[in-house]
């Protein structure tokens, strides 16, 4: 599909849509349609507002209208040694789950397989395992043109580090799944690639390499990711060669050979673990938070993202241990992230209000007063 | 309006919102008399100055809710204040207002060194932060230059960054939870121990909104460890444009460094003179670029930047013997500020950001604008992350100057829009940039920017006036300056 601006086009639909209060549906990949609520109203498919707009790789800047494929934004960048240092996933083809997952794990994109976009990642904010040494998506959003709930073309931020000229919407954008606009274009910093990376495999139990992760975070050590599958714990190194050589000595354990076959499918929810069947919780909490008694948990994030199995609701356990859990899989749609408190819950509605009057904007994904 | 009828108005309010805060607080936190409101007449942009009607020191959480319930069934507006050492007159006073001192907040509450956070108040200075976490081989990354004078409150307010920021990031990104107190006296949570949060990311939205969106009152950051080593190289060149591309060679190799930084041949002079940094003072630029990692990673780094610098035309190329030397490198560039008050009797201090490629046409065409207009001009640039800062030199006591200095500081920001850039990379808005703001964003944009503040704070009583221009303020402003025809808010009257 080649590069075209339709941001007049799209604008016209959602002003349409405002005057009549009709709901839109915001799609583009459909990659991450099972990541939220479901969403009643007309379908605003974003997939043909796409192409790069700019990059200078020089300025570690990148900027590209919403419907760009994650995966052709990624191979620019890799031809000239720089990357999306906060790892997106795509949920694209194979599906989270793999082969062999549960029919209805991961339902696919309404018309087959399709590419994830830059649109889609930024609306749901997803980082991959580097995460906590590089940040997350919002971390890296410059700058942002939307279409408001008024239909209304606006853009905040800009192709530059630092702009503190005005409030920050760009970042607010970042996990706001589209019910405060419609993203046309997002600027990113991107960062150059460590010229090396190196993954080890380490046997160790589950408290141990928490413990374990939690220590290394404090010393000057090239780490990049750190993760326990239930039976083992991973790190990647990351760096100049003299540094990984150096922390790989260090930190013991075996080098294995397909480290970053590991770690994507780890971001890509389609390692083993991903495969059985039951709801699975994303619990997002302290690094250093102890381990609840879960049959079977996936520790990432250095042990601030733990995934656990579980038919009981697990919001008031997540928010005991200083966290939040969301719901990635389970057949009940009707409740997916955390819930809010009252008072969270009334500046939030403000807010939509704020962007969007009349609540035409993906209405409901994130949750029904939204 | 009849002026005495105004100020019996202003003297009524006062005395009863002197009354409501001494039901609630000991009268040692209340000030009224004009003597002890003297000191917070302004913060670092000492020429905008205003008394405020009252000064409240509250010294707990729960005396800072009461407070704002007060001021809110009042209507009495209040402009929250840390430090004061800001730059845009963020935190300039209001005459009909209260001026909220977080000052006596100023407890380190907890450092946690397994989860690398540090839970502190928002009167604790930057530094102290990082001087807590050291026992624990951590630190505070955002180290802006007033670090040992700021507090963590006010670099919230304003997403403060400072030389460190091209690797680790600004305030927005080193900050992982706070509490806020609303308008209503409401106390909110935003952010979360974990490394996200359920719903919208509010912490980033707070970060940076100078004050207009809630009351700071806890801030949990995060620590990282001290880095192994840290070197630095100082670089001279003949030619601003060569220093300019050595910057953009230097990340096109793929090396991050932790700072990188640029002066022009004033600020060199003018820096050299106040602290013997051993600057070349006939060089046109300088540039300082530190590395930091591992020993063997900061090791290979420091021959590879030796020889790009050396490639990219640099007349001479020191790497800092040792510590002692590398502090003796970075003292210059960070009393550049104050080394530039000593040569001149005022100065006036820019903060835009411009794409790094477009450096020597931006420092040319400033210096065009400095002969225009008869005034100094000496450049200090975060290199890495394109955050110019242009020092005007004037002289207050010279009639007409001021003014002249700041319609020089309006172009120099225009200059910087027009290359794709901002008006403000760290110092915000405050009460400075308004009519930057009106160039910089169109109604519909400032409209929205509105409508987010009416979401947090509806009666519009939190630092109002400041950060975000009323359209009406920007017809004022597009009325006097016009440029190539293209009128700004051409809906609006014009007075």
């Amino acid at each position: 599909m080649p590069a075209a601006d339709l941001a007049e086009e799209l604008a016209e639909r959602v002003r349409a849509a405002h005057a009549t209060a009709t709901p839109l549906c915001i799609v583009a990949g459909g990659t991450k349609t099972w990541l939220g609520r479901p969403v009643q109203g007309e379908r605003l498919d974003v997939t043909g507002h796409r192409g790069i707009v700019a990059y200078e790789p020089t300025e570690l800047v990148l900027t590209a209208r919403a419907g760009t494929p994650l995966a052709e934004i990624e191979a620019v960048l890799a031809e000239r040694g720089q990357c999306l240092a906060f790892e997106p996933p795509h949920f694209a083809s194979p599906r989270p789950g793999g082969e062999g997952s549960q029919p209805d794990a991961f339902p696919p994109p309404p018309r087959g397989e399709r590419a994830a976009t830059l649109g889609g990642t930024v609306a749901c904010n997803l980082s991959g395992p580097a995460r906590p040494y590089a940040g997350a998506c919002r971390d890296f959003v410059l700058g942002v043109r939307i279409i408001n709930g008024r239909g209304e073309v606006l853009r905040f931020g800009g192709e530059v580090m630092k702009n503190v000229a005005g409030y920050d919407l760009p970042r607010l954008m970042a996990g706001a799944q589209g019910t405060l606009g419609v993203l046309l274009e997002v600027s990113l910093k991107v960062l150059p690639r460590p010229p090396l990376a190196s993954t080890l495999a380490l046997e160790l139990d589950a408290v141990t390499a928490l413990a374990r992760f939690n220590a290394w975070a404090g010393q000057p050590l090239p780490i990049t990711a750190a993760g326990h599958d239930g039976e083992r714990a991973y790190a990647r190194l990351g760096g100049a060669e003299a540094a990984v050589q150096a922390a790989r000595l260090k930190l013991g354990g075996e080098t294995i050979d397909d480290g970053e076959t590991f770690w994507a499918a780890v971001r890509e929810l389609r390692h083993g673990f991903f495969r059985a069947s039951g709801s699975l919780w994303r619990l997002s909490l302290p690094p250093a938070a102890p381990l609840a008694a879960h049959a079977r948990q996936f520790i990432d994030w250095g042990g601030a993202q733990r995934w656990v199995y579980s038919e009981h609701p697990l919001w008031e356990q997540a928010a005991a241990a200083g966290g939040h859990a969301s719901l990635y899989r389970s057949p009940d749609r009707e409740r997916v992230f955390q819930p809010l408190s009252p008072a969270m819950l009334a500046l939030h509605r403000r807010l939509k209000a704020a962007f969007d009057p009349k609540g035409i904007l993906n209405p409901g994904r994130l949750y029904p007063e939204l | 309006m009849n002026v005495s009828a105004t100020s019996q108005d202003v003297h009524a309010r006062r005395a009863e919102l002197v009354r409501g805060l001494l039901a609630l607080l000991p009268a040692e936190s209340v000030l009224h008399e004009p003597e002890d409101l003297r000191p917070y007449e302004c913060d670092g942009l000492s020429a905008y100055r205003q008394l405020p009607m009252v000064v409240a020191l509250p010294r707990t959480v729960e005396q800072v809710q009461a407070v704002m319930r007060l001021c809110h069934r009042l209507e009495v507006p209040v402009v929250a204040r840390g430090a004061g050492t800001g730059l845009s007159g963020g935190a300039l006073p209001r005459a009909d207002g209260l001026l909220l001192s977080l000052a006596r907040l100023k407890s380190i509450l907890a450092v946690d060194p397994v989860a690398r956070t540090a839970r502190v108040q928002p009167g604790v200075r930057n530094l102290a932060i990082s001087e807590a976490a050291r026992p624990f081989g951590l630190y505070y990354a955002p180290d802006p230059s007033s670090q040992i004078a700021c507090t963590i409150g006010g670099n919230v307010a304003e997403n403060s960054g400072g030389v460190h920021c091209l690797k680790y990031g600004l305030t927005v990104h080193n900050v992982l939870k706070l509490e806020v107190v609303t308008m209503e006296g409401e106390r909110l949570t935003l952010g979360a121990d974990a490394l996200d949060a359920p719903g919208y990311d509010l912490l980033a939205l707070m970060t940076g909104s100078e004050g207009l969106l809630g009351v700071v009152v806890e801030v949990t950051v995060r620590l990282l460890p001290l880095p192994e080593r840290a070197q630095v190289l100082l670089a001279a060149y003949d030619d601003v444009a060569q220093a300019g591309a050595a910057v953009g060679a230097i990340i096109a190799a793929g090396i991050l460094p932790a700072g990188l930084e640029m002066m022009d041949n004033p600020a060199i002079r003018a820096a050299e003179d106040f602290v013997y940094a051993g600057y070349p003072v006939e060089a046109a630029a300088i540039l300082l670029c530190e590395l930091d990692g591992t020993n063997a990673e900061v090791s290979e780094q420091v021959m590879r930047v030796r020889e790009l610098l050396i490639a990219s035309g640099a007349r001479e190329v020191r790497t800092a013997r040792d510590e002692a030397e590398r502090q003796l490198f970075w003292k210059g560039r960070k009393a550049a500020f104050p080394a530039v008050g000593r040569i001149s009797p005022d100065y006036y201090c820019m903060d835009g950001t411009i794409p790094r490629r477009r450096l020597p046409e931006v420092l040319s065409r400033i210096a065009a604008l400095s002969q225009e207009y008869g005034l100094p001009v000496a450049n200090v640039f975060h290199a890495g992350d394109g955050n110019l800062h242009p020092l005007i030199l004037y002289d207050a006591n010279r009639p007409g100057e001021l003014e002249r200095t700041e319609e020089l500081g309006r172009r120099i920001l225009e200059l910087c829009i027009e290359v794709g850039g901002t008006i403000t990379g760290e110092h915000g808005v405050g009460v400075e940039k308004l009519a930057g703001m009106c160039a910089q964003f169109g109604a519909a944009q400032l409209a929205q920017f509105h409508a987010v503040k009416a979401a947090f704070d509806p009666a519009g009583l939190l630092n109002p006036g400041k950060a975000v221009p009323t359209l009406h303020r920007c017809a004022e402003f597009g009325a006097m300056h016009v440029h190539g025809g293209n009128l700004k808010f051409p809906e609006l009257p014009r007075f």
